[in-house]
């Protein structure tokens, strides 16, 4: 064991400094190219960073679209998902509470035309996306809101739809913070 | 076709086209012949020389062992001094603190052994010094030994009478300079172009749209995020793992983490084909791979996408299938796709949360770390294979009353004797495990400790046993995923999943480099018409039985308490 000690330590200090210093050092220099300059993109408003592009965020007023349930509230200090079992009974009755709460500011809309994502928490707690289902049942609240018309909001909507990639592969989306700030400006 | 089928299928299809041509190098690097990557020798010889390593030197399979354990013994020591200390170190810029000695323990080993359970958050737990010179560095050179373990299987497996396996240090930098670092490369720039972020600045602080005070964790992810996936590793950069919108910003991003987390187990499969010249073997032992990701893999997706019953019931919409615990954006197609993949090969990275699966998705994936070997890790899967094939030769050889012989060797009492230890170890190690925790939880909920075994479980009934269950599969199988719910990070957990880990690595990688070691030693016998034939359809559903049965027969009980139990509840 002796005869390997040597050069096993040796050994090790080389692929520090290759795989923990030359490497991320390379990668953190080419990605000052990319968007964002490697320290996640951000959005702007009016030259004010509103957040970040791929950051979901809380919205609970009634005249923004909301987005999914945050086991951590959307503090992207940290990230967590509920990690609630399905049959746990004390989750399901979490699940009952958001639709009724859901219902109540949604006047108009149908318990079955609620899409499950709306009432269940995302898997990092900052989901930045919902699929335009979940963002065409708001339309009615915001559109009596804001008083506007609501096929101006539906037109908003398709607009904002990001279609899977390549057109054929994974879900369609929305990203619920550019559509907010895109809703307000309209007028 | 659904387009978030589409996607799935796909990207298997992508890893295939990727994996065989990436196998075909693998072999030749290890040959000897000529590759593209041969600008890299001066600089390997340059390695050599300043670590005093005489790269000529060949060693038999005891001596690899020895300097694979030594070289593993520093880093750990290594590890350990750093986490306990990084809170007063440098590139701390959140100030995080400094890890207990019991988390720092089960933290250095769950990365030295390419396992990456985490029973911290990368946002306050560890800081970029611990992230990128401990955890990174261990992704790198934990795969590399693996790889360099699996390669000795290799050398003792071409056939002739030999002591001489190769040199350890040599299949290990060659793994890294000429396998690893270049194609992370590739796949942290992928990354870091589609928004995940590689800069060394520390959280910012924002205001939102509507007006709420938020951080936001960033750092040097994306490198991190490359070896993660490449190096069978799995352990995330931020808490949430790749369901993190900044670890895994999109649709595409999901493919290329899913593609590079499995391209080196199934292209290991393929270079031993053309390593020992057997292409044959190879495609049988993908075809019988392939067959057991299936098996798990088409009952998840159907589960997840058919949605929760639970759910259900309250009268909403599940178009698509469950979403607590998974992202819009990759849908819970790809997240069942992930959840088979990361827990067949041992990444135990994670793009949707376990816990939240439906029972019948988080069986199969508790099967996939319980078989452990369908592509497997990063060499170690197909050093398990081994163990179930030269199991498989033996039973065969029995039924039909032949000698037991792979490949022109003779499998006898000490190479069963070895196999059986190994192949009993991994249900062993989980089945006393979970015995344990489901102890204290049962009979002393509230002994005095600082987190109380009733304070364990954040799931009542047959769920909770199955996160206990979980988390000794995973420790054991070195993977890392976890039903995230279990309140880990005290010294029970840390102490008893660190002893597991550590066994269920080295254990595994002993035995069966001890047999190819024995094996490539034996004389050679010929083929004739009375050999066994390990190539063919006929044996390669032997071995998959083989598999299937030990699996069922050691873990049937367990998972009746856990995921059957809580199926026949719900449904």
């Amino acid at each position: 064991m002796k005869k390997y000690l040597l050069p096993g330590l040796k050994l090790t200090i080389v692929m520090i400094i290759l795989c923990a210093v030359l490497y991320p050092l390379l990668i953190a220099g080419v990605s000052k190219l990319a968007p964002g300059q490697g320290k996640g993109e951000t959005i702007s408003v009016n030259g004010k960073v509103v957040g970040y592009a791929n950051i979901g965020q809380k919205f609970t007023d009634d005249k923004y679209f909301w987005g999914r349930p945050s086991a951590v509230d959307y503090n992207a200090a940290g990230s967590a998902g509920s990690n609630k079992g399905p049959s746990n009974a004390d989750y399901l009755q979490v699940v009952k509470d958001r639709i009724d709460s859901f219902l109540v500011h949604n006047p108009g809309v149908k318990k079955e035309q609620i899409p499950a994502e709306m009432v269940t928490a995302s898997g990092s707690g900052l989901d930045p996306d919902i699929s335009p289902a979940s963002a065409k049942i708001q339309t009615k609240r915001i559109a009596s809101i804001r008083n506007i018309d609501e096929l101006k909001l539906l037109n908003l909507i398709d607009q904002h739809t990001e279609s899977p990639l390549a057109g054929m592969l994974g879900p369609s989306k929305i990203n619920v913070l550019k559509l907010n700030i895109a809703l307000d400006d309209l007028k | 076709m659904n387009t978030e089928l589409i996607g799935i299928i796909v990207t298997f299809l992508l890893t295939l086209l990727v994996a065989i041509p990436l196998g075909k190098y693998i072999s030749k690097v290890f040959k000897g012949e000529r590759t593209i990557t041969d600008f890299m020798n001066p600089f390997e010889r340059f390695i050599f020389r300043i670590c005093s390593i005489d790269p000529n030197k060949e060693m038999n399979w005891k001596e690899h062992l020895v300097a694979l354990l030594s070289i593993n013994m520093i880093w750990f020591v290594y590890a350990f001094v750093i986490l306990i200390t990084q809170g007063s170190l440098f590139l701390n810029p959140d100030g995080n603190p400094s890890q207990t000695p019991d988390l720092a323990f089960n933290t250095a080993i769950s990365f030295l052994v390419n396992c990456n359970l985490q029973h911290y958050s990368g946002e306050s737990g560890a800081t970029y010094l611990s992230q990128l010179a401990v955890l990174a560095f261990l992704q790198f050179v934990s795969a590399a030994t693996g790889i360099a373990a699996v390669l000795v299987l290799f050398r003792a497996l071409v056939n002739k009478t030999t002591t001489q396996l190769g040199n350890f240090f040599v299949f290990f930098t060659k793994t890294v300079t000429r396998v690893l670092l270049p194609i992370c490369i590739i796949i942290a720039l992928l990354l870091s172009f589609n928004g995940t972020p590689a800069s060394f600045d520390g959280k910012d602080s924002i205001v939102t749209l509507q007006g709420d005070s938020v951080q936001v964790s960033r750092g040097p992810a994306a490198g991190f995020i490359a070896i993660k996936h490449l190096g069978t590793n799995g352990g995330g950069w931020f808490g949430a793992n790749s369901s993190h919108p900044l670890e895994n910003p999109n649709y595409f991003t999901n493919m290329v983490e899913m593609i590079a987390q499995v391209i080196i187990p199934i292209a290991l499969v393929f270079a031993l084909g053309f390593f020992i010249n057997r292409r044959k073997l190879a495609y049988t032992i993908f075809g019988v791979m392939t067959l057991g990701m299936l098996t798990l893999m088409i009952p998840t997706v159907i589960s997840e996408v058919q949605g929760n019953p639970a759910i259900a019931q309250l009268g909403v919409e599940q178009a698509t299938g469950t979403m607590e615990g998974k992202e819009v954006r990759l849908g819970p197609t790809a997240s069942a796709y992930w959840s088979i993949v990361t827990t067949i090969i041992s990444t135990g990275s994670v793009n949707s949360m376990h816990d939240s699966s439906t029972p019948m998705a988080g069986m199969m994936q508790l099967l996939g770390m319980m078989t452990n070997c369908f592509y497997g890790g990063k060499g170690v899967g197909l050093l398990n294979y081994f163990i179930f094939l030269i199991i498989a030769v033996f039973i065969s050889g029995l039924m039909v009353g032949r000698t037991p012989e792979f490949l022109g060797k003779k499998i006898e009492a000490r190479e069963m004797k070895i196999a059986s230890l190994i192949a009993l170890l991994h249900p062993f190690l989980v089945l006393a495990g979970t015995a344990l925790s489901s102890y204290f939880v049962a009979h002393h909920p509230d002994i005095d400790w600082a987190v109380k075994p009733a304070n364990w479980l954040n799931n009542p009934g047959n769920h909770g046993f199955s996160e206990m269950l979980y988390e000794y599969t995973s420790a054991s199988a070195n993977n890392g995923s976890g039903f995230e719910g279990l309140g880990d990070n005290n010294i029970f957990w840390n102490v008893t999943t660190g002893i597991v880990m550590i066994l269920g690595r080295f254990l595994p990688i002993i035995g069966p480099v001890a047999i190819a070691g024995l094996l490539a030693g034996k004389k050679f016998i010929p083929e004739s018409a009375g050999t066994l034939k390990t190539d063919t359809a006929t044996f390669g559903i032997m071995t998959y039985a083989v598999i299937m049965i030990i699996a069922a027969l050691a873990f049937f009980p367990a998972l009746t308490l856990g995921p059957i139990a809580e199926y026949f509840n719900l449904y």
